[in-house]
């Protein structure tokens, strides 16, 4: 029996290419603009935002995106030019996560009894193999949409990431991009956290970023590195939690991002080091 | 037991004070807490003065994959959290390097770390095969069954990385303020770094065990960030960092005891509600000093017209 006979199988690859690409794009400006931090706050106001719709009996994915874009673009707000400095960033979002907690509690006490812990960890850690098809055709095309928008503000996003000041001198609305930016990565969030979890995207955003980096110093090749590096490494977790089904798939797939990345660290540690030696050397 | 209806909170204070340290289970919650609150606020006022938030946060959610995977081995859970929170500082203490040649790479390997740790900590979890509630406990902390052993360990904790902080705590905040100018006056600035996070990781580790791995954060972050925001005299808001944080934490508790709801949602609330109190004051003093100027120089230019 293949493994595309299994439909939670195909269910969870189609999602995870549509969210991978989504975070691995996105991931590449979050390192470029040292906003890894925004990613990580948003992660857990996802958290809050799902439990806050299970407390309240409305949809779990109206709760994760509304409580995501909202905040993005609070954080936005709350810092000049659209960025918020890291303390502002962690007193809001250890208070979200606070309110969380109270939301696990109000939830946890109405339905009196079982299914309860469930709800959390599957929030925390995610369920990729357990997404219907519908909802596998709606995060692929939620990703490649995210994916697209990305691209389409690439390039002046990338002026106004690189020199910022130069890019409003010239006429590029570098608040604006700041905004639709910070949105953006809000839907990649909420998307992402249905699939591996809230505290587990982080992994996706910051991972192949970090590695095309590390191989790569100029910018459309490291996009290109950073969202194929983020499908692959969705694949290769996703193989390895079907083969070795110990393995919870939240868990391979960040450990095959992890992988990754240091592997790209010490390739690029390693170069860096043989340029030096070169140099020395001449 | 927090929560029965047993204990009924009134509006004598003192009567429900009494009421509440008729437990020694609450007393012992009353000392952990004050032990964590002093350690939390003097680490986490270094941990706002130098900006390591993310450092900070990713470190404090170490401890959760320490616990889980000490649970899965049978040991005691205060080694995994040890082992775990202080191996984190390294790594990214390492990754903190001159060499790296942008904050970027720097935060890109503090994401990856934190995305790995707490992927661990699912895997221990999933592996145990056991109970959810104590993820839950292992996340969000539980103020129940404190003993007096946990309390004296506790303590000796602390004061073991309160008097290294004194130790080192000149030249750090020398170095964390001007670091270039630290550097050229033969401050080792980057030990005093790496020492710093080791130091955090073993508070987080601390503190972890009474809050849970998700809302160590808040008592390291809030009142530092607070009381940074009141004054930029180090010494005083140093001061008014473990103020906040004791006042926070003994509020929560009470709260938490007298109602259904969770210690880490009052903690988080009242240190917030004080932080975005003193954004606000802060915001407000110049806007009310120019009204009052301008109230003044109105009134002198209507007694002007006056006298004429």
């Amino acid at each position: 029996m293949s493994l595309f006979d299994h439909p939670f199988m195909v269910s969870a690859l189609l999602a995870g290419t549509g969210i991978a690409l989504a975070c691995g794009l996105v991931g590449y400006f979050l390192v470029l603009r040292a906003q890894v931090f925004t990613g990580d706050a948003l992660s857990h106001v996802a958290f809050t935002g799902a439990l806050a719709a299970l407390a309240f009996g409305v949809e779990l994915r109206l709760g994760l995106f509304a409580a995501t874009i909202l905040v993005a673009l609070l954080l936005g707000v709350l810092g000049k030019r659209g960025r918020a400095d890291d303390v502002v960033i962690g007193s809001v979002f250890a208070w979200v996560l606070g309110l969380g907690v109270f939301f696990l509690t109000l939830y946890t006490t109405n339905r009196s009894g079982g299914g309860t812990g469930n709800a959390t960890t599957s929030v925390l850690f995610g369920s990729i193999f357990g997404l219907s098809g519908g909802q596998a055709r709606a995060a692929l095309w939620i990703g490649i949409a995210v994916f697209g928008a990305v691209v389409a503000i690439a390039r002046p996003l990338l002026f106004a990431t690189v020199d910022e000041a130069v890019a409003a001198a010239r006429g590029v609305p570098v608040r604006l991009l700041g905004f639709g930016f910070l949105a953006l990565v809000g839907v990649t969030t909420a998307e992402a956290t249905q699939a591996v979890g809230a505290l587990l995207l982080l992994g996706l955003l910051a991972g192949p970023a970090g590695a095309a980096l590390a191989l790569t110093d100029r910018p459309y090749q490291g996009m290109v590195i950073s969202a194929g590096l983020a499908v692959g490494s969705m694949w290769g977790g996703l193989l390895l939690a079907y083969y070795v089904p110990k393995l919870p798939p939240s868990f391979s797939i960040t450990a095959v991002v992890t992988v990754v990345y240091a592997a790209a660290v010490v390739r690029g540690r390693l170069r860096s080091g043989q340029g030096q030696v070169a140099v020395t050397a001449a | 037991m927090p929560g029965n209806a047993a204990w009924s909170i009134s509006w004598n204070v003192v009567r429900d004070i009494q009421e509440m340290w008729s437990l020694p289970s609450m007393v012992n919650a009353y000392r952990a807490g004050t032990i964590i609150a002093v350690t939390a606020g003097v680490v986490g006022w270094f941990m706002v003065l130098r900006r390591q938030t993310f450092a900070g946060h990713t470190i404090s959610l170490a401890g959760f994959p320490g616990a889980a995977g000490a649970v899965l081995l049978g040991i005691a859970s205060g080694y995994g959290y040890f082992g775990f929170c202080v191996a984190a500082a390294l790594v990214i203490a390492y990754g903190a390097r001159p060499g790296n040649r942008e904050p970027a790479n720097e935060s890109a390997l503090t994401g990856v770390v934190q995305a790995f740790v707490l992927a661990c900590g699912m895997l221990f979890v999933s592996l145990y095969g056991g109970f959810l509630n104590q993820v839950d406990n292992l996340l969000f902390g539980s103020i129940l069954g404190i003993t007096d052993g946990d309390v004296i360990l506790l303590a000796a904790v602390a004061v073991a990385v309160l008097g290294a902080m004194a130790a080192i705590g000149r030249p750090l905040l020398f170095a964390s303020v001007d670091p270039d100018v630290a550097r050229a006056r033969g401050v080792p600035v980057r030990l005093l770094g790496a020492l710093f996070l080791v130091l955090l990781g073993a508070a987080t580790a601390e503190v972890s065990q009474i809050t849970g791995s998700l809302l160590v954060f808040a008592l390291l972050v809030m009142p530092a960030a607070t009381a940074q925001i009141i004054t930029a005299r180090p010494g005083l808001s140093l001061l008014l960092t473990v103020l906040i944080g004791l006042v926070v934490t003994w509020a929560g508790f009470a709260f938490a005891f007298f109602t259904i709801y969770p210690i880490g949602f009052y903690i988080t609330t009242f240190a917030f509600g004080a932080y975005v109190l003193a954004y606000l004051v802060r915001g407000a003093g110049p806007v009310l000093a120019a009204r009052v100027s301008r109230l003044r120089s109105a009134n002198d230019a209507a007694r002007a017209a006056s006298a004429v």
